[in-house]
């Protein structure tokens, strides 16, 4: 059993090390630096500049997390502030559901609802252009909405570890129930929900087949929402069949992968260990 | 931020003397009101936890609510200001008047108004997630009051009143979390004050101080009654037969007795009561 | 109107909107697919693999996926289990639920659980290419593996660590060996096993991004461990993208199909869990 256990903990540090070593032979011929902020993307032309995938997640994730987070807090403290049992009925059976959908399901509905939405409706107003719908706005909204049972699930959570009598004390007061909420509840979980975004943040750095059916996957850094991108995760999975034909093409997928894991790796980290403190507290 | 360090180190400098004066919003009525309760029932669910409650609470004096745990007394308390609200499946029929407004029948707004002018200590010190200065001065600002300058002098004066002044005014900026538990129990009482309520409930506002903090704020209960009217709830006799001016004794949800202390005390009318007094049960 | 009662109805508003729109987008995702999906379902989509020339419009189904799904998910959920009980049991019986250890693999799983399934599936690859193994069902079932284990793991914990401790020091001074506490315990987190089970059932029938580089794909129900396998997820998203209003139909076929899995799953969890939380104490 101590060998199982201590077996799961290395298995974190051998792929680290895996994809380290693949992607060795790309990182001693071009510059760390060159490849996150090269933006050209020519792996037969030997021009591995990662910056267009590097910005097109940044866009994507801060999108859906700037959608996903007001959605989700307004949602968790009806349901823990205000919500009678009956509402509570209703609302964790949907959001359960919309958890355990796969991503794939949320591609596919992607692709059916929002793209034309996009194309035929909200691109028009904004600019003259056609659009064809799979752009960073689709993906920020397909992604929001996968993020938003994980974090009104976690926010949940949170809230009910606020102690009633603070609550008390504030409405006693005479505070109405928002100011409770804003001044008591969310100014108490400020850390935990800190925590929390920077977990659903990694969770969205990492989705990768819901995304890559509705991003676009043009290897070109997105200058509007309108625009088409293509994320980290999209890039790695688009290119499977043709790694095996150039190798260093091969090593320039594992490092996008390398690049992933040490970024999901750092915030989850951080946010683990702040969450963990608050629940031992 | 340093620069309001700055001001408030002025402030705590220039000594001002004028005498206290409560904003014109917090001000209390003419004729101190009462509480009047009417055939007030409530109900959790089907349990039904207050039976037909009729009583009159006097203004400007302590009233002592006793009996044994589990009758109610807290919830009688909690009705007083609509805590009760905060648990699912609550009904209550009845009215609780304080002067002419209605606790049991009004809206959210009005209620509001009414929290504010029935202030409440509850049983465990509940220091607000902030500092100690906003802790007291946040009633006050919920309620309209930005002025900082005004919110200093008020924060002063009620951390004065109950003895706290001279032991945290070098840290007012630090998190109230970091007092000792007797010296949060008096903050939360600042706070309470701050609003200028007519009524303080204090659900056994002393039981989990040691002996010495908790006689401080029995002392200070006995102080603020000239310009308070103050209902407690007591599971110490002695405590209750220090300070009490009122008393009404529950027994599973119905009163049984009413009247003043020392006739409640030394000449109980009802079987219970004496049996109770005598300790029978508890 | 005051202020405060006015920003009381406008966030309350918000409040509402928000969880309108939410339900809104969880009405249209499960209406989209059922209505897409009922309306080009037929029983050879769903009973037969594909014939020739199938990703242009031909003949067949994607039975090759369905029953590449269900092999791999058998297969790793089984493996999980073998893997991840006796980790609990290592955590929370063997060592103490609060030491160093237990904190660190605590943490260890919780990053496991967060690394991206793509990550995982590259890794697998390159570990296979170096191998010198070509993508198969076996490939598939080891991503999916490692990819449940924390899930596994992290819900089963979390059963087993409100497991009464009292309990087991019962069991242990009745002079009980591990071992046999084993047993005990084991009855006590059967609904956690249960419910673990079909969450990471759930989770590993909808993945793609792991299975993509591992399992490969395939037209035909696989026979050994080293062929590839097709499996739901993938052969939605490889239909959806050709050109084809056929072969898009069955995509959403599929998608129809993997829906109800995956919520009778769901489903099926919620009733365990209601079942076992009826005699637990809170």
């Amino acid at each position: 059993m101590m060998a199982v256990t201590i077996i799961s903990i290395a298995f974190v540090f051998v792929m680290a090390i895996g994809l380290y070593f693949k992607s060795i032979p790309i990182l001693e011929e071009h510059s760390l630096w060159g490849l996150i902020t090269d933006s050209s993307w020519q792996p037969f032309k030997n021009h591995f500049g990662f910056l267009p995938f590097i910005m097109g997640t940044i866009w994507v994730t801060l999108l859906a997390i700037m959608i996903a987070l007001p959605l989700s807090l307004m949602t968790a403290i009806f349901l823990t502030e205000y919500a009678k049992k009956r509402v509570k009925k209703f609302v964790f059976p949907a959001l359960d559901i919309l958890a355990s959908l796969p991503s794939v399901i949320f591609g596919v509905w992607g692709t059916i609802v929002i793209v034309p939405l996009i194309s035929d409706n909200i691109a028009p107003i904004f600019s003259g252009e056609f659009s064809t719908g799979y752009t960073v706005l689709t993906a920020g909204i397909v992604l929001s909405l996968m993020l938003v049972p994980i974090l009104v699930s976690l926010f949940v959570e949170l809230f009910s570890t606020v102690p009633d009598d603070l609550r008390a004390a504030a409405y006693s007061l005479g505070a109405t129930r928002w100011q409770t909420a804003k001044n008591v509840v969310i100014k108490k979980s400020l850390s935990g929900i800190f925590a929390s975004v920077v977990l659903a943040i990694s969770k969205a750095l990492g989705e990768t087949i819901a995304v890559l059916m509705v991003c676009g996957c043009l290897p070109e850094v997105p200058k509007t929402l309108l625009d088409a991108c293509y994320p980290l995760p999209a890039l790695i999975a688009n290119n499977y069949g043709e790694m095996l034909s150039l190798p260093l093409y091969e090593s320039a997928l594992m490092f996008a992968a390398l690049l992933l894991f040490i970024v999901v790796i750092v915030f989850n980290l951080v946010s683990r260990i702040i969450l963990k403190r608050i629940e031992t507290k | 931020m340093w620069f309001k360090n700055l001001f408030l180190r002025k402030f705590l400098a220039s000594d001002c003397n004028e005498a206290f004066v409560p904003d014109a919003k917090f001000k209390h009525p003419d004729k101190a009101a009462e509480i009047k309760v009417e055939d007030f029932n409530l109900w959790f669910g089907d349990a039904h936890i207050l039976k037909n409650i009729n009583v009159a609470i006097p203004p400007n004096k302590i009233t002592c609510i006793i009996g044994p745990s589990g009758c109610g007394k807290t919830t009688l308390l909690k009705s007083f200001n609509r805590l009760v609200d905060l648990s699912e499946n609550v009904k209550m029929t009845g009215s609780i008047r304080l002067g002419d407004e209605d606790i049991v029948n009004c809206s959210a707004s009005e209620l509001v108004e009414l929290r504010r002018k029935i202030g409440l200590v509850p049983q465990r010190p509940t220091p607000l997630p902030m500092s100690i200065m906003a802790n007291v001065a946040y009633g006050c600002k919920i309620h309209g009051l930005r002025r900082i300058r005004e919110n200093r002098r008020i924060v002063r004066h009620y951390l004065k009143v109950v003895g706290l002044w001279n032991e945290v005014k070098d840290r007012l900026r630090s998190p109230a979390v970091k007092l000792s538990i007797g010296q949060q129990q008096r903050l939360c009482l600042a706070r309470s004050l701050a609003v200028e309520p007519e009524f303080i409930l204090a659900d056994e506002a002393t039981s989990a101080l040691d002996p010495v903090s908790s006689r401080t704020v029995e002392d200070l209960f006995v102080k603020l009654k000239e310009q308070y009217s103050i209902i407690m709830v007591t599971h110490t006799l002695r405590q209750a037969m220090r300070i009490a001016d009122y008393v009404i004794f529950i027994y599973l949800g119905e009163i049984i007795e009413v009247g003043d202390a020392k006739e409640v005390f030394h000449n109980p009318k009802h079987e219970l009561t004496k049996k109770y007094l005598e300790g029978a049960f508890s | 109107m005051k202020k405060s009662i006015v920003m009381e109805k406008i966030s309350k508003g918000f409040m509402i909107a928000s969880i309108v729109v939410v339900f809104i987008m969880v009405a249209s995702i499960i209406y989209t697919i059922f209505k897409r999906g009922f309306g080009c379902i037929t029983w050879e989509m769903v009973s037969s693999v594909p014939k020739g020339g199938f990703y242009i419009g031909g003949e067949g189904g994607f039975l090759n996926a369905t029953v590449g799904s269900v092999y791999i998910v058998l297969a790793s959920t089984v493996i999980g289990l073998i893997i991840s009980i006796p980790i609990v049991f290592y955590l929370n019986v063997f060592k103490s639920q609060k030491s160093r250890l237990a904190y660190w693999v605590r943490l260890a799983f919780d990053i496991l659980y967060g690394i991206p399934s793509i990550v995982y599936g590259a890794f697998a690859f390159s570990l296979m290419i170096y191998m010198g193994v070509r993508t198969s069902l076996l490939g598939g079932i080891i991503v999916i593996t490692l990819l449940i284990i924390p899930i596994l793991m992290r819900s089963m914990d979390e059963v087993a660590k409100n497991f009464p401790h009292d309990l087991l020091e019962a069991s242990f001074s009745l002079g009980a060996t591990r071992l046999e506490t084993i047993g005990i315990v084991l009855r006590q987190i059967a609904p956690g096993i249960a419910t673990a089970t079909l969450l990471s059932v759930g989770r590993a029938i909808g993945d793609a991004a792991g299975v993509m580089f591992t399992a490969g794909f395939s037209d035909s129900i696989p026979t050994s461990l080293s062929q590839p396998a097709a499996t739901l997820p993938l052969s939605i998203f490889f239909q959806l993208s050709a050109p084809q209003a056929e072969v898009q139909n069955r995509a959403y076929a599929a998608a129809l199909v993997l829906t109800i899995i995956v919520l009778v799953i769901s489903l099926l969890g919620r009733f365990i869990t209601n079942r076992f939380s009826k005699h637990k104490l809170n």
